[in-house]
């Protein structure tokens, strides 16, 4: 009984999740012939065709590689919705990776699946939230948030958050950690291209690694 | 209609499509708490999960708002509303934006786009980065059912499985934190080579530079010191909440230390940058 139960929660979620996930998908690809619409204008081909050479094989690539990546950390309602409201790696997962820590619940169970998307719900509204009050303060809050002193704390956002993150885990994974992250420092520090730009490439590359050392370490028994 | 980046009917139309965004959230939160009282979750749990992810939030969420400021300047508030508030990144839409206001001659600094430019910039920001949107929707229940049938074959796996996919993405971010600390030795004609190059970076990207770019060789250690500052905080409060069993430093360990490093790197970067 509980077990269709529990069947029954995560197919609605997938029903839902697909549904409210192609509305705003159409939503959102509408906007730009709404603005063509209203405006009575066509865009310019060549510039458009320029700018789309320009970022859509790289982002179209990167988005295969983060929906293999986050979708299983993310648990199906959150990433139904993740992946319409972004800031996937720079705030909803470590979000709902604390909030599933406190709540001491394992992300692959029903109770990790709720905690997870309860954390990246009201972390995507708290987001929407803050940036429709600033919008409407945007006159004077302009100045304090570019003003450099600000600017400085801001850059620093995610040194600031995953030194917090990384210490709770490394601690935690100490055996599966230290060849990630080890490799990671190394590729990092030693190839120049790899600059602060290619963090998002390089998470799919430290998960397989994660992921086979961890294999390794499993079959061994050592973990 | 006659075009402004502010005009008033982009207000609505954004505001609408961004309602329809938060009614999602609060779709699925309401779902998740009914679910949450079925399996007899504890309340206090659900509670503690609600208020830890919005102070969370708040810092992350002021800087995607700066990413706002940035943009609105050539493309008015809206789209960059619009934009920062779905699928995407700061970097993402500033780059998309950037690249194709250099393709139409202009730049993230112009105050003088035409309609059809702003529509061609719309339709990359949009069509860019679609895929996720796109395909989310169609293949998250077959990617799940798949970790669903591994975590019914070998659970003791699964819940390892997962950890070491959390600390591969916490690893990239390590390397992201120490990429630049080679930097540190370099001379000053190295810096200023790289300085040159940066600012070249930027014009490609259609970025203004109001001031040159000049670095120093001590700057590049502000991201690791705040690591460091944020990493030390957060084993202090593990400490401390185990000391004095106050179970609440360790649900707000998180929050804090984020604001701590972030607040460290203000005397850092006066010191060092």
């Amino acid at each position: 009984m509980i077990k269709r139960k529990e069947l029954t929660y995560m197919e609605s979620v997938h029903r839902d999740g697909k549904i409210w996930g192609l509305v705003l998908c159409g939503a959102i690809l509408l906007f730009p012939i709404i603005a063509c619409i209203i405006f009575n204008v066509l865009p310019k081909w060549s510039a458009l065709a320029e700018g789309l050479i320009a970022v859509m094989p790289m982002y179209w690539a990167v988005a295969v590689i983060e929906i293999i990546t986050y979708v299983p950390m993310l648990g199906a309602g959150g990433t139904y919705l993740s992946f319409v409201t972004g800031n996937i790696s720079n705030l909803k997962l470590p979000c709902a990776l604390n909030a599933m820590e406190i709540a001491n619940v394992k992300p692959s169970s029903e109770e990790g699946e709720i905690i997870s998307t309860i954390s990246i719900a009201v972390s995507s509204i708290v987001t929407t939230l803050i940036i429709i009050i600033g919008l409407f303060a945007i006159a004077p809050l302009g100045d304090v948030l570019t003003s450099p002193l600000v600017k400085s704390a801001f850059d620093q956002v995610l040194p600031a958050l995953f030194g917090g993150l990384g210490v709770v885990f490394l601690a935690k994974n100490l055996k599966i950690a230290i060849v990630p992250c080890l490799l990671m420092l190394v590729l990092f520090i030693a190839i120049p291209a790899l600059d602060t730009s290619m963090v998002g490439i390089m998470v799919p590359v430290g998960v397989v690694v994660s992921i086979v050392v961890a294999r390794i370490l499993y079959k061994k028994g050592m973990l | 209609m006659d075009f402004n980046v502010n005009s008033p009917i982009l207000f609505i139309i954004v505001g609408l499509i961004i309602a329809v965004v938060l009614g999602q959230s609060v779709y699925f939160l309401v779902k998740a708490l009914k679910r949450a009282k079925e399996l007899g979750i504890d309340k206090k749990v659900v509670k503690k999960t609600i208020t830890t992810s919005a102070t969370f939030t708040i810092a992350p969420a002021i800087s995607i708002l700066v990413g706002v400021v940035t943009l609105s300047v050539a493309l008015g508030i809206p789209l960059p509303w619009l934009r920062l508030s779905v699928v995407g990144s700061l970097s993402y839409e500033t780059i998309s934006a950037g690249q194709t206001l250099v393709a139409l001659g202009k730049t993230l600094g112009s105050l003088d786009i035409t309609a059809e430019e702003f529509v061609t910039v719309t339709i990359v920001m949009t069509v860019g980065i679609a895929l996720g949107l796109i395909a989310v929707p169609l293949v998250t229940k077959k990617i799940q059912s798949g970790m669903i049938k591994l975590e019914n074959k070998d659970k003791k796996w699964m819940e390892i499985l997962n950890n070491a996919m959390f600390m591969g993405m916490i690893s990239a971010f390590l390397g992201y934190v120490f990429c630049d600390i080679t930097k540190v030795f370099y001379s000053q004609e190295q810096l200023n080579e790289l300085a040159i190059k940066a600012m070249e970076k930027l014009a490609e990207k259609g970025v203004e530079i109001k001031e040159p770019i000049v670095y120093t060789n001590t700057q590049f250690l502000i991201p690791v010191l705040v690591f460091f500052v944020s990493a030390i905080v957060m084993v202090i409060l593990g400490l401390l909440s185990k000391k004095t069993k106050q179970r609440w430093i360790t649900d707000y360990a998180l929050p804090i230390s984020l604001i701590l490093g972030m607040a460290s790197a203000v005397p850092f970067t006066m010191w060092l940058g």
